[in-house]
């Protein structure tokens, strides 16, 4: 729904991959402040790898990415950290310290980069549970929960120190169709109201639909991008035929 | 983006008891830091009828601006007083909205100091005689297995066997060997002080034979392999239990004591003589050595060898072996299998492996002093 805004994420020509093992090659896109932005593609085609490279958490093999001004691969220690502070990131698989309650897995990462008294953080802890749903689940422990209240904990937790950007992977993989669709509202609330722009590996369609800006599409075959541009224009008008026929089959199955 | 401080608050009375709070700026984590004490304190004094808070003023509101007007609603909620909030901009109301996270639920209070230790050795007590419960009947059960497989050799994983083996048993010989070889020195060494007083050192050899046989073999061994491989098996267990896998074994139809725990049980029961009788070996070195040192020849301190210890003694502590090697193994997997849900709970099943481990080695020794006397061995 935006289209005129800055870019906040620029990748550039990166090629990642795992000891000499190429993954993905001549990767570029960029995401726009403000957008919800996917990422798609089939089952061990780089998603999660790609992800990980634009928070820094691996060295890409060339490339250059620019997150929020900061280019991570080739930042300082404090350049990183201060970048870390301006965004969140939800794992695939929740990552929730086993040994805390819920909001002492938020007040950590408040404690690291605020000097709030404590009763600030749980109470912004609290909020940040709200927001996901989670209001009552505050004291119990991560491995109390469900898989899908994991996932939403995971979520409050990427969003405690109100970041710009938030990385989510596979948000809704494992939910409900209900919850799901809950989930995608919340995105779109939280890019409308707090302007967050939102970097989504996702394999939901339906979802895709809902929240998208614009997405890209990943292939495992030709280790790049295949697609590129806003979810309605790939179905309508992709020069794919494979693309077109894969967002068509999907959102038929699912529309009307 | 570069978090400014420049927010301002002022208190101004109303007409009943009430205040008005103004509020400018930009409220965000560094400007709230400062704020927050500062407006806690001035509450808890003033305790007003009602508050209302004056917003024009406010530019942006993060999480943390947020918190603290949620903070004081419910200081407000909790002293019964009123709380309005006054010309906030329509897109902050909407935020505040969306994160408004209620009344604090408390977190469960327990009870007192001394009802929670009462209760807590209670517990305690319980889970002792349970754990024993549950040990036995699971060395039970695992026992049945085991004679199942003498039935039908083919219904082992042989191969994993023979990994945990080499894992547990060909890993360990040189700590095994290390161990057993300080200690026959450090004993021989030891007693020859006080034995020299009798001029009687030749028999240290007796005495450091006898006492490896019979005991310090078998129980140094067996507290290497608990430690070790005891641990090792919990941890494995424990992890797989996590990670739902055995769920998915027994979903599968395969049963995890077959598949996990009889390899192990088999492995360990398999190496601890051998282990033992390493460190045996290790230790008559170490004992000869000093015996050496003393002057006497190899020869000598072999016949003297051969003379105190029977086979008996030998054998006696072999079988003892076999034993605590059962024990090792099957309290390492029980423990695994019996963990709970998160990680911390993986270091709590090693944790107990190894205690109920050696506290169970050093019953079973206990038994058998007493049944070794009977027999006469
Ligand atoms: N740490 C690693 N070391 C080596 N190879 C890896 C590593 N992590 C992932 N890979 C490989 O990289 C490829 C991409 O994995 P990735 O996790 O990025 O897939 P994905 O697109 O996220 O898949 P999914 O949708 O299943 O999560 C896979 O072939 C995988 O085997
Ligand atoms: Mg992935």
């Amino acid at each position: 729904m935006t289209a005129s805004n800055a870019p906040i994420i620029q990748v550039r020509d990166l090629t990642v991959g795992y000891d000499h093992h190429v993954i993905l090659q001549n990767v570029a896109f960029e995401v726009r402040a403000g957008e919800v932005f996917c990422i798609l593609g089939g089952s061990g085609c780089g998603k999660s790898t790609l992800l990980k490279h634009m928070i820094g958490l691996h060295q890409p093999m060339t490339g250059s990415i620019l997150v929020d001004g900061t280019d991570i691969v080739t930042a300082t220690g404090e350049e990183r950290r201060a970048l870390l502070g301006r965004i969140g990131v939800a794992y695939q698989n929740g990552a929730l310290f086993g040994s805390m309650t819920l909001i002492e897995n938020i007040c950590l990462v408040l404690e690291e980069f605020t000097s709030l008294p404590r009763g600030a953080m749980e109470t912004i802890a609290r909020m940040k549970m709200k927001v996901v749903g989670l209001q009552e689940a505050g004291h119990r422990m991560p491995s109390e929960l469900s898989g899908g209240m994991r996932k939403r904990a995971a979520i409050a937790r990427a969003m405690a120190l109100d970041p710009k950007i938030v990385f989510l992977d596979e948000p809704s993989a494992g939910l409900d169709p209900i919850t799901a669709a809950q989930l995608d509202d919340l995105i779109v609330e939280l890019s409308r109201t707090l302007k967050i722009t939102f970097v989504i590996v996702t394999h939901e369609l339906p979802s895709i639909f809902t929240v998208a800006d614009r997405v890209i599409m990943l292939d495992k075959e030709r280790k790049t991008i295949i697609a590129a541009g806003r979810p309605q224009d790939l179905r309508d008008r992709s020069d794919d035929p494979w693309v077109r026929q894969f967002f068509n089959r999907q959102s038929s199955g699912e529309a009307v | 983006m570069a978090r400014s401080d420049t927010a301002s608050l002022d208190w101004e009375p109303l007409d009943g008891g009430g205040v008005r709070l103004t509020l400018k700026g930009t409220l965000n984590a560094d400007s709230v830091e400062g704020l927050w004490p500062q407006v806690m304190r001035n509450l808890a004094e003033r305790k007003p009828s009602v508050i209302e808070i004056d917003a024009k003023g406010v530019e942006s509101l993060d999480a943390a601006g947020m918190a603290l007007l949620f903070e004081l609603r419910a200081a407000q909620e909790d002293g019964k007083g009123g709380f309005r909030i006054r010309g906030l901009r329509d897109d902050l109301g909407e935020m505040m909205k969306l994160f408004d996270p209620g009344r604090p639920s408390a977190p469960a209070r327990g009870p007192g100091l001394l009802i929670r230790s009462v209760n807590g050795l209670g517990q305690a007590a319980h889970e002792f005689v349970m754990g024993f419960h549950s040990q036995v009947g699971f060395l039970g059960e695992i026992f049945v297995r085991l004679l199942g497989v003498l039935i039908r050799p083919s219904r082992l994983r042989w191969a994993d066997t023979f990994l945990i083996a080499e894992k547990a048993g060909a890993n360990a010989v040189g700590i095994v060997a290390l161990m057993g070889f300080l200690i026959g020195l450090i004993l021989a060494f030891q007693s020859a002080i006080a034995m020299r007083k009798f001029g009687a050192e030749i028999y240290v050899a007796d005495l450091v034979a006898i006492s490896l046989f019979r005991e310090l073999g078998p129980l140094i061994t067996a507290f290497i392999l608990a430690s070790r491989s005891g641990s090792a098996f919990a941890a494995e267990l424990g992890t797989m239990k996590v990670n739902e896998e055995v769920d998915a074994l027994v979903t599968m139809g395969v049963d995890p004591v077959r598949f996990l725990a009889l390899p192990r049980m088999v492995a360990a029961v398999g190496v601890m003589p051998l282990l033992t009788l390493f460190n045996m070996l290790f230790g008559l070195i170490g004992c000869g050595l000093v015996m050496r040192s003393f002057g006497y020849p190899v020869t000598t301190y072999v016949e003297e060898i051969q003379q105190a210890a029977s086979l008996g003694d030998l054998f006696g502590g072999l079988v003892k072996t076999v034993v605590f090697g059962a024990l090792i193994a099957g309290i390492g997997c029980l423990r695994g299998l019996q963990t709970g849900n998160s990680p911390s709970a993986v270091g709590d099943s090693a944790t107990r492996a190894v205690v109920s481990g050696i506290v169970a080695i050093v019953l079973a020794d206990g038994v058998f002093a007493v049944v070794y006397y009977y027999l006469g061995i």
